[in-house]
């Protein structure tokens, strides 16, 4: 391999995991930005869109073990289908999960909210634990794989673009810009955007504030359930605490784009992605983890407020 | 007796309550292998967390700095207990020594991270110090080929400092007038009793100095406090360090109990239970932290165990398989995670809070 051909691939591995953490890091910053909770269940929620995902395909008569990608014609309405009804799932177990845990707790003192996350987290990761059992599992390998590199630049580079990365592009991309739209353009992302910046004037100009919060759980929770079927796809195996790792990179995307602000989110999740790869392959995948936190710490300690968010007002 | 109770003025009930206290952690082992319960090792375990979660509370319950990376202190001490007594670094230096050592070790570093970071905004902290706390691990992981060359000149080359993930082992081992600690849990039960008992101390005349004091008002109001010449920034570095001491110095009791130490033993669960342990015994109270960490210790090895017998005869008595056949101990994490929730959700200032603490939280409901 070419340093050339290194590099190309590593910043087609960033972008590869900085798409699916930007669609979870949407759902840590949306919420955040509205009750200033870190919800910390959040990376569950994307393993479970991964259980969800294979429960749907197995129920649809797809085994596990499968190899061979399934035809075009199955694909075409098998795949939406599927990812549908995971994202719905996720998307109502989110919403309950603020009913149950972190509503009733609005007005107490934010750590409070915190350690009922956390809780949630572990009660979540547990269910995942009994249901498909403690060791790494495998995902039905649906999608077709084929290496897009060799047929654009012939047989003889070693660059890997497969089908199943463009798969991946060609999912989050367009959730992605749904979403701004969504917030950007209708009168419900309106209400969202006015919660995010004053609850109580919200409140009293009309806004339905626990509505608002339950469709920004809900959003945030598909999103992530769809994130976790796409990894799935991708990588074809997993396991029940997959999501505690990617959601503390997710996280860290969204306080590197600037917490509370959704492009930020998105930016951040490439710049964690990039940054994830480069670092696997130029300094060590064992301190890749380490790298990443430490960026955060960097960030927090000189530019708090992200690359896109703003300073925070003196409040005194 | 509760009548006879009342008449006694209040420092003879503190004094009386101590002692019945003590008395009980005294005789608990002998209880413990009269009646044949084998709970005594578990109870060694459970008094380390305590004392870590005795720790943590200066840093939560007094400081009201939002810590969850707390283990990564916890695996500073092991690690320099470990790294001075592992035989083939040929130190093995003397386990009091090695333990004496992890303390300003704990410290250092607590100060090293508090500094730069302890400007920034309360839950920013706390992101901080969980980046912190997976950092530390992953490092002590990968320490163990280390080269560091300049220039030309090569100072360390392959140098193996903690063995990465097999860990260290053996560690630790001490003697006191001749006598081995060996994996028997008696000797260490009386070990970390001493140590809880000296961290107890140290914390009930902290509570009153001018130093909690500065605490708490820093806690109630950085502000104000700032302007009644409290320096914020040296109060919370502290803080800080002496939360990180206590911490190094259970680790240190810890690696030497074990006799093996390696970088799974420190996970973010660890901060996480620890914060657990503060916060549902009740923030900033002695006592309730200890009422804390025993609650989940006990819930955890005993209420589960028994619990999955109960279920189980209840599934043979109404013939149902699924109950016979049911095991708790797999869900352990699912009623955790649920405890938490429940606690949280009716009572968030804990089973025990301090009555200052308690006063806080309804005043802020009241405002809000």
């Amino acid at each position: 391999m070419t340093a050339l051909e290194v590099f190309s691939q590593q910043v087609i591995n960033g972008f590869t995991t900085g798409s699916y953490l930007a669609l979870i890091a949407l759902g840590y910053t949306m919420v955040y930005g509205l009750i200033e909770l870190i919800n910390f269940a959040h990376g569950d929620i994307y393993a479970l869109g991964f259980f969800f995902s294979l429960t749907l395909f197995t129920w649809l008569g797809v085994p596990r073990t499968l190899v061979a990608a399934l035809p075009a014609s199955t694909l075409v309405w098998m795949l939406p289908a599927v990812m549908l009804l995971t994202m719905l799932g996720t998307g109502v177990v989110n919403v309950s999960l603020d009913r149950l845990a972190y509503k009733p707790l609005r007005r107490a003192p934010r750590i409070a909210a915190l350690i009922t996350a956390v809780g949630a987290s572990f009660a979540l990761e547990n269910i995942m634990q009994n249901w498909y059992g403690p060791s790494q599992i495998l995902y039905p390998n649906v999608f077709p794989d084929v290496n897009l590199a060799k047929l654009a630049l012939g047989p003889s580079t070693s660059i890997l673009l497969s089908t199943k990365d463009l798969f991946l592009f060609g999912v989050t991309m367009p959730m992605l810009g749904a979403l701004m739209w969504f917030v950007r353009s209708t009168r419900l992302g309106k209400a969202i955007r006015a919660v995010a910046q004053d609850r109580e004037a919200a409140a009293m100009m009309g806004v339905n504030v626990e509505r608002v919060i339950a469709t920004a759980f809900f959003l945030g929770g598909a999103l992530a359930g769809a994130a976790g079927m796409v990894v799935g796809l991708y990588l074809n195996t997993g396991r029940y605490l997959m999501g505690f790792d990617v959601g503390l990179k997710a996280f860290t995307a969204a306080v590197l784009g600037g917490i509370g602000n959704l492009p930020g989110a998105v930016l951040g999740g490439y710049a964690i992605g990039f940054l994830a790869a480069f670092s696997d392959q130029y300094i060590s995948s064992t301190w890749t983890r380490a790298v990443v936190f430490a960026i955060l710490i960097l960030v927090l300690v000189f530019r708090p407020w992200g690359f896109l968010g703003q300073p925070p007002p003196e409040r005194y | 007796m509760r009548a006879y109770w009342q008449t006694l003025p209040l420092q003879r009930r503190q004094y009386l309550a101590r002692s019945v206290g003590i008395g009980v952690l005294l005789l608990f082992p002998f209880v413990d292998l009269v009646w044949n319960w084998q709970l005594l090792n578990a109870v060694t375990d459970a008094a380390v967390f305590v004392v870590l979660a005795l720790g943590l509370n200066i840093v939560v319950g007094y400081a009201g700095l939002l810590d969850l990376g707390y283990a990564a202190f916890f695996a500073i001490g092991a690690y320099t207990t470990g790294i001075l007594t592992w035989p083939p670094h040929g130190l093995e230096l003397n386990f009091w020594w090695a333990m004496l050592c992890s303390v300003p070790v704990a410290a250092l570093f607590g100060v090293i991270l508090g500094a730069p970071t302890l400007r920034v905004r309360g839950d920013y902290l706390a992101i901080i110090t969980l980046a912190f706390g997976e950092i530390v691990p992953i490092a002590f992981r990968n320490l163990w080929h280390i080269d560091i060359r300049i220039g030309g000149w090569t100072l360390v080359e392959n140098f193996n400092l903690t063995n990465g993930p097999q860990g260290l082992n053996p560690v630790g081992r001490p003697h006191l007038f001749g006598y081995e600690f060996g994996f028997a849990p008696l000797p260490w039960y009386f070990l970390i009793l001493a140590v809880g008992f000296l961290v107890i101390v140290a914390k009930s005349r902290l509570e009153n100095s001018r130093l909690g004091r500065a605490w708490m008002a820093i806690r109630e109001d950085e502000v104000a406090a700032d302007c009644m010449g409290v320096d914020p920034i040296k109060t919370k570095l502290l803080a800080f360090a002496l939360g990180a001491s206590f911490s190094g110095l259970a680790g240190a009791v810890y690696a030497a109990k074990l006799q093996a130490i390696f970088p799974e033993l420190f996970r973010f669960q660890v901060s996480i239970m620890l914060l657990c342990i503060v916060i549902i015994g009740g923030m900033g109270n002695l006592k309730g932290v200890i009422l804390g960490g025993m609650c989940i210790m006990f819930f955890d090895r005993v209420v589960l165990a028994q619990s999955t017998e109960l279920v189980r005869s209840l599934g043979r008595l109404v013939g149902s398989g699924l109950l016979a056949r049911a095991d708790l101990s797999l869900w352990r994490w699912f009623f955790f995670g649920l405890t938490l929730i429940i606690v949280m959700v009716l009572r968030p200032e804990g089973l025990w809070p301090s009555a200052q603490r308690a006063a806080e939280l309804h005043a802020s409901e009241e405002k809000a």
